[in-house]
């Protein structure tokens, strides 16, 4: 048996690329050395946001956040999917300036986002604490149990013919195939390297490195937070590359459980719970909404963001390949590009003009051919 | 956050940490701590006798734990460990226990199995009601069906009839040939078969059925599978529990070896960890006087009193093989893994059913996607449950190993 596609990872983004391409009525088969959806995606957030970070996250979150609002119809209930949208949360004035700076930003890509001054903010989130200069309502952003959406995108390319193969584990990647780590070789027309966190082991052109996060959820509160909640000052926590770095970013799930980050810290390869981490984290939210403080935690998890260099995902053929691409590399966005990042990678395979371009993304950006 | 050191640190206030902290202090040199998550030490079993105790060996284990070199925490419930060291949550906030030994004496709880109608309000845990009605759960008058496996039964039966409940009958999963077995060995068991015997005549007269099991339970009655016939019987409550599972999260989160489901030690009780010890239910399903034994052993190994800890292999050789026969006497019947239909909730904190899990290979997809075992109980009910029904081991245990609130993690 031989196949058009060979995508290595079943993330939610290998899981999108696999529904993308089966559509397109190409054979898929789909290796995973685990499970379906166990590495980054399951420790993810599943938050679908908009974000302008730059240009190009900019347009690939956009383009992605539509495709899921499209999909938003077709998923199951598990999948939890939620319009509560996103308010980034101003503390002072000076961030309120930057929520009027983005603000206008999202309204000139076509995005509306609402400016809320504290009262309004307060209104809508009575458990911020008073204070708080304000905010940035963005509706069209959304929740979902990424972990039940991976699943659906998997379903939906397995009912197009995509064969899967977990419990598989990929040991090199060439422009013939894959080989495993039993020895069996795998002949396919296009190798994809979805393999999250470890996608430069198998294609060590691609320099991703792994960014540590912790979360934390609590039982069943329903209604205490009402969108997904973000402290402005992420930004500055999230890219600020260097330290470790915490910021108040809290979710609410349609249990009513508060799903509570966020941490980042590079250079960390145990998967075990940093307690100081993880204080400096919480402390950060009670800042924020000082009530969560005796909100029963039922469980913290870790897990690795696959981060690269400028913040951007590898979308595309890698240098010095024919017939290998990669789509990996996407950080703590993974659960909103990922559709995005299936269809433009259809397009590049397929020869057709991509919905945006795609130029941003490939991997020859940061990589000289050897 | 409050900061304290000790020598040896036993969590759990039952049997077996009563007797390590006892034993420990034997050694003059050291610290003992003992911290229980409840308002009273004495575990599952003693707590409620404490200050009007029955027990001649609890009531002498207190008064020796009143030693000054002895600290008692209360109400504390351990959360993680951190190094050398445990995080507990107690109404004043956290606290971190430092210790240069470790004995765990965790104890164990009540296993539960699906079927049709075991989330109804009048349905409960055989030992669960016990401890209902040692709060306050008045049962005067109830008709009360107590069902599962062990010898839980009998002792929650006695105790519900001494409160004025009218036990309708008590059915036994086991068959007559495993339990003629298991009686004839408790003549090797001298405190175990007086215990039997009156336990037996004060619950004379009820019904007890062996070879049979629930099918399933609604409000007014129970239906029981008894050689091959079926049987409604009507009562108000239903207290129904399937023997004991140990209680091993804390000794997997350190890291500690475990086998077959229970906590590996060697002759001193030492887990796979040195220093960290381990005694009791968690090393396997034993009762009151292998807890006694191995807590013992435990606290002398842990305090270097090895001589101490020699003397008493030969009796704990007894308890051990007491624990072998309990376990092969109530092991538990293929039937009851075909009770849960497929709409019966498995997972009552997350209600998952049973029809939602058997697609899944193991219990870490199971979980991942349906979110069995992700509530607030963190699986130590389902958790049991799924492995009888589908062999599922492989729990993963991460902090907090307890609810917590978010400002102590």
């Amino acid at each position: 048996m031989s196949y058009d596609v060979v995508i290595v990872g079943s993330g939610i983004v290998g899981a999108a690329c696999a529904a993308s391409l089966s559509a397109s009525r190409l054979r898929v088969l789909v290796l995973d050395s685990s499970g379906i959806a166990t590495g980054t995606t399951a420790a993810g957030m599943g938050h679908i946001v908009l974000m302008d970070d730059s240009e190009a996250q900019l347009a690939l979150t956009g383009y992605s956040r539509k495709l899921w609002n499209t999909l938003a119809q077709e998923l199951p209930a598990d999948a939890e999917y939620e319009h509560c949208g996103t308010i980034w949360v101003a503390a002072d004035e000076d961030e309120m300036n930057e929520v009027r700076r983005k603000q206008i930003v999202y309204a000139s890509h076509g995005s509306d986002a609402e400016i809320l001054d504290g009262r309004a903010l307060r209104e809508l989130e009575p458990n911020l604490r008073g204070g708080l200069a304000g905010g940035l309502l963005v509706q069209d952003d959304s929740v979902v149990y990424q972990l039940c959406a991976t699943k659906f995108l998997i379903e939906r390319a397995a009912r197009y013919g995509t064969t899967i193969r977990t419990g598989t584990n990929v040991i090199e990647i060439s422009d013939d195939g894959v080989r495993l780590e039993n020895g069996e070789v795998i002949a396919a027309g296009v190798i994809i390297n979805a393999a999250g966190v470890f996608a430069s082991e198998l294609s060590p052109e691609l320099k991703i490195v792994k960014r540590k996060g912790h979360l934390a959820i609590t039982e069943r509160y329903p209604n205490f937070v009402r969108h997904q909640l973000i402290e402005l000052g992420y930004l500055k926590s999230a890219h600020g590359s260097d330290g470790d770095s915490v910021a108040f970013n809290v979710q609410p799930r349609i249990t009513g459980q508060i799903l509570l980050g966020s941490s980042r810290q590079f250079g960390v390869e145990s998967n075990q719970i940093d307690f100081e981490i993880l204080k400096r984290m919480t402390n950060r939210a009670f800042e924020y909404m000082p009530d969560l403080k005796t909100l029963s935690t039922v469980r913290v998890w870790t897990g690795f963001r696959p981060a690269t260099s400028d913040n951007l995902p590898y979308i595309g053929k890698i240098p010095g390949h024919e017939n290998v691409y990669a789509a990996a590399g996407h950080e703590g966005l993974g659960i909103t590009t990922s559709l995005g990042t299936a269809e433009l990678l259809t397009s590049a395979i397929l020869g057709k003009k991509p919905a945006i371009p795609i130029e941003p993304y490939l991997p020859s950006r940061t990589i000289t051919e050897h | 956050m409050n900061k304290v050191t000790t020598d040896v640190l036993i969590v759990g206030g039952g049997p077996a940490g009563m007797s390590a902290a006892v034993a420990a202090s034997g050694n003059d040199d050291v610290r003992i701590t003992v911290v229980d998550d409840n308002p009273r030490i004495g575990g599952q079993i003693w707590r409620a006798e404490l200050g009007k105790l029955k027990s001649v060996e609890a009531l002498e284990l207190l008064a020796l734990l009143d030693q000054q070199w002895i600290t008692l925490v209360n109400n504390a419930s351990v959360f993680s460990n951190d190094g050398s060291s445990v995080l507990a949550e107690t109404p004043s906030g956290r606290i971190q226990i430092e210790y240069k030994s470790l004995i765990l004496a965790t104890g164990a709880r009540e296993r539960l199995l699906p079927f049709p109608g075991w989330t109804l309000p009048n349905v409960l845990g055989a030992a669960g009601l016990q401890a209902l009605v040692k709060g306050g759960l008045d049962v005067q008058d109830k008709r009360i069906v107590v069902a599962g496996t062990g010898p839980l039964l009998l002792v929650a039966a006695e105790y519900l009839t001494s409160k004025g409940a009218r036990i309708v009958a008590i059915c036994e999963q086991t068959t007559n040939k495993k339990l003629d077995r298991f009686a004839l060995g408790l003549w090797r068991s001298p405190s175990k078969i007086v215990q039997g015997i009156s336990l037996r005549s004060k619950l004379r007269g009820i019904p007890y059925y062996r070879n049979a099991w629930v099918t399933k339970a609604d409000l007014q009655s129970v239906t029981i599978q008894h050689f091959g016939q079926t049987t409604d019987i009507e009562c108000d409550m239903f207290a129904c529990g399937f023997h004991l599972v140990p209680n091993i999260e804390l000794a997997q989160l350190l890291g500690c070896e475990v086998a077959d489901g229970f906590v590996s030690v060697d002759d001193y009780q030492q887990t796979s960890i040195s220093d960290v010890y381990c005694a009791g239910e968690p090393t396997s399903i034993g009762g009151v006087e292998a807890a006694v034994v191995e807590g013992k052993i435990a606290g002398f190994a842990a305090t270097g009193q090895i001589i101490e800890a020699n003397s008493l292999f030969r009796a704990r050789k007894k308890t051990t093989a007491f624990a072998k026969a309990l376990d092969q006497a109530f092991e538990l019947r293929d039937e009851l893994k075909t009770l849960a239909a497929s709409s019966t909730i498995v997972c009552r904190c997350e209600d998952v059913q049973y029809g939602k899990l058997t697609d899944h290979d193991d219990f870490r997809m199971a979980k991942l996607q349906t979110r069995c075992g992700m509530g607030a109980c963190q699986g130590r009910i389902c958790g049991a449950a799924v492995e009888f029904l589908f062999g599922w081991k492989d729990r993963s245990v991460r902090p907090p190993i307890f609810p917590v609130k978010m400002e102590n993690l």
